[in-house]
């Protein structure tokens, strides 16, 4: 009996050391629809480079934040191929903790990344990561609860007619609210959709100097807009709502509008979740008629730490999940409509995508329409669109997300939270030595 | 009869354990005292050196440290409030011989086996929703409001589902107790004309003495950190309603990957939770010496 254990051992051992000699890279990845999907289809990779095995570190969207930040950070090494957002690509970039992508191979096609996002991914025209999927946001709205309104969205609608409609369309007898907006704090919450709607209100986080801005009125329009709008036509614990819930609530009907991420188009108009699918319409995000529409961008992205010790493996497989030939794979074996969005102009292109999304036109148009180089009419010292980035935004975003959400919420009044948040705000700035 | 050699021996026996607990103590509370002096943010290299005392003045200063430890000590006394006296009431229920009793304390005692985000998650979508939560249709069936819960009482939430979570632990120990009170001094107080109140007060509550306090300590040592029902409903809001000193601690360390403030908090922490302890020793902890 104990030889034979002592055998099995043995051969397991043996058999470890075997598969050791193949390169073996470890990717942290989150826990989202495509990238899963992305585990389930890289035997087409490993079929390719018999010579790499992948390890799967797959976590929640903070989870994985930390753990890839504190990796990094500490050049822990620990991950080959991590994947991140485009707010830490040019922090990152800057701090030297990234590779930057020469090796991609040459059929990748680094000119048909979306500009928008190929900007955000850059530093000093250098690559510093390569988009996996990428979205911005837009209107997504009830087309029966709008012509019931007697209304017609147009086709650059303004936070006027936004107001307007959702007061209009509010029947709260029946259960349907106007419209529905983040309201939960977070500076991935209620502070990407705040940030935003400050853009299109002509408003910025700080000026050149890096005061933050807001004691000024555009802050106080935009907030005192958003509060009053949530009341008149917005859900009961609006102030407790993220994506998630909102999207629940679309599909069940009960919210009129909703302003928020592209890539909620495909679940709003999926009829195995959403009771609404047929009834939704797209429009773009609302501007205030100065052209700017919140220049909201985010993708999700692989990137190689400049601390991984397998770089030529890892931008291998960064350059297989990243190319046109992965959203081939996927549209052939899942259909077009799984695709990941946004990153590539061929996807926009492509007659069948166009025809298998009805959301491809919409959402390619609010991705144009996204600057993050120049996310405020005004000028600022920093780039970004529903958030800046700079490191501390993150801690920041979420204080004065906070202090926000208590203004939804009734339990603080719109000047009070306005106070408290330019408190904070150069409370942190200085500290972070930006206000000299 | 331990003579000195064998006491000798006995220190000499016991000394590996004794050690490799202190170093896991004193390690980790060293370094968090070390990096509370430093300069110290992951996300910015260019920060490094002696900080002074600039991270305690700092984190001491955040417009939501008072509130904080405020609103930590609410919650640990809300939740001890609710359980000592809820847990005594059902361990007194469910100590009755009923019809299926050994599935009534299972049932009781689950929802202690539920993680805090699991529970937490189902208390904010299922039950204390506005819109589709179960308190909302209870509401709605009278005719009334929904209360937007997490909005309007943010911290009485919290309290709420955090209690949910600890009575079957209050309910545990405190049933044992019970269990372990004499018959016979039970009947004994009855047949000399005790009511059920003047037993409840001169009987069964001294007898349940330890085990209260037992479940005050650590309840409390518990209760101070609560942090992931904050998170996954509230994330600290709205403003600073539901921010308390853990919650404040993750929003430096894990959002501003600030380790120099996030230490000084942690030992801000430390300090607040001994005060605690002290007050909590002096108050019930007695009743352990007995």
């Amino acid at each position: 009996m104990k030889l034979r254990t002592l055998i099995l051992g043995l051969c397991s051992a043996s058999a470890l050391a075997f598969a050791a000699n193949a390169e073996s890279i470890t990717i942290a990845t989150v826990n989202k629809g495509d990238m899963v999907r992305m585990q389930k289809l890289t035997d087409d990779f490993t079929a390719k480079n018999p010579d790499i095995q992948l390890q799967w570190v797959t976590l929640e969207e903070n989870v994985l934040r930390e753990r890839v930040t504190t990796d990094i950070a500490t050049k822990g090494g620990q991950y080959d191929v991590v994947t991140i957002g485009n707010y830490e690509v040019p922090i990152w970039a800057k701090q030297g903790w990234l590779l930057s992508l020469d090796k991609l191979g040459a059929d990748y096609d680094v000119d048909d990344i979306l500009p928008a996002i190929r900007g955000g991914l850059s530093l000093d025209g250098k690559l510093y990561a390569a988009p996996f999927y990428g979205e911005s946001a837009m209107i997504m709205y009830r087309t029966d609860l709008m012509e019931k309104a007697g209304l017609k969205m147009p086709e650059k609608p303004t936070w006027e007619f936004i107001g307007d409609a959702a007061r209009k369309m509010t029947d709260r007898a029946n259960g349907i609210n106007g419209i529905c907006l983040r309201g939960k704090a977070g500076w991935g919450e209620n502070m990407a959709f705040l940030t935003a709607m400050d853009n299109s209100f002509g408003g910025r986080w700080f000026d050149e100097k890096w005061q933050p801005q807001f004691d000024q009125p555009e802050w106080k329009n935009t907030l005192d807009t958003y509060v009053k709008l949530m009341k008149d036509a917005g859900p009961e614990g609006a102030s407790s709502n993220g994506f998630n819930e909102n999207l629940t609530l679309f599909q069940q009907g009960k919210c009129g509008m909703w302003i928020d991420a592209t890539v909620a188009a495909s679940f709003v108009s999926d009829p195995k979740n959403s009771t609404v699918a047929d009834k939704v319409g797209f429009a773009i995000f609302p501007d205030t008629g100065n052209g700017n529409h919140g220049n909201w961008l985010w993708s999700w992205n692989l990137a190689v730490p400049a601390s991984s010790q397998k770089a030529d493996a890892a931008q291998k497989f960064v350059s297989w999940a990243t190319s046109k030939g992965y959203t081939d794979l996927v549209a052939s074996k899942e259909g077009w409509t799984n695709a990941p969005p946004g990153t590539r102009t061929s996807l926009y292109n492509n007659e069948e995508y166009k025809k298998a999304a009805a959301f491809a036109g919409p959402t390619l148009a609010a991705m144009n329409a996204a600057d993050i180089t120049k996310p405020s009419v005004k000028p600022v010292p920093y780039t970004g669109g529903q958030f800046v980035a700079i490191p501390e935004f993150q801690g920041l975003g979420t204080t004065v997300g906070q202090l926000f959400s208590a203004a939804l919420a009734g339990q603080s009044s719109v000047d009070d939270a306005l106070a408290a948040a330019q408190t904070a705000a150069t409370r942190e700035m200085t500290r972070a030595k930006y206000i000299k | 009869m331990a003579t000195r050699q064998t006491g000798t021996l006995a220190r000499f026996m016991m000394a590996p354990s004794v050690i490799l607990l202190l170093i896991w103590m004193v390690v980790p509370l060293a370094m968090t005292l070390w990096f509370s002096f430093q300069n110290y943010n992951l996300l910015d290299p260019t920060q490094t050196g002696f900080a002074g005392l600039f991270n305690y003045r700092f984190f001491y200063s955040d417009p939501a440290f008072f509130q904080s430890i405020w609103n930590t000590l609410v919650i640990v006394v809300g939740v001890l409030l609710i359980t000592v006296i809820g847990g005594i009431a059902l361990a007194l229920l469910i100590d009755q011989p009923i019809f299926g009793q050994g599935l009534v304390r299972i049932l009781v005692i689950s929802p202690f086996f539920v993680m805090p985000p699991v529970a937490a998650l189902v208390w904010k979508n299922m039950i204390m929703h506005p819109q589709y939560g179960v308190f909302a249709d209870i509401a709605k069936f009278f005719g009334l409001q929904p209360i937007d819960w997490f909005g309007q009482h943010p911290l009485l939430s919290i309290v709420i589902i955090v209690a949910w979570q600890w009575l079957p632990f209050a309910t545990l120990i405190l049933l044992t107790a019970l269990q372990s009170l004499d018959g016979e001094q039970k009947e004994a107080a009855e047949m000399d004309g005790a009511g059920f109140v003047s037993r409840f007060i001169h009987l069964t509550l001294p007898h349940m003495a330890r085990a209260i306090t037992v479940v005050i300590l650590i309840q409390t040592i518990f209760l101070l950190s609560v942090y992931a029902e904050i998170l996954v409903t509230t994330n600290g809001g709205p403003g600073y309603a539901s921010t308390n000193l853990p919650f404040l601690i993750y929003r430096t360390a894990l959002l501003g990957y600030d380790v120099g403030g996030a230490s000084a908090g942690g030992i801000i922490a430390v300090v607040l939770a001994n005060i605690v302890a002290l007050f909590l020793m002096r108050a019930v902890g007695k009743n352990l010496d007995k």
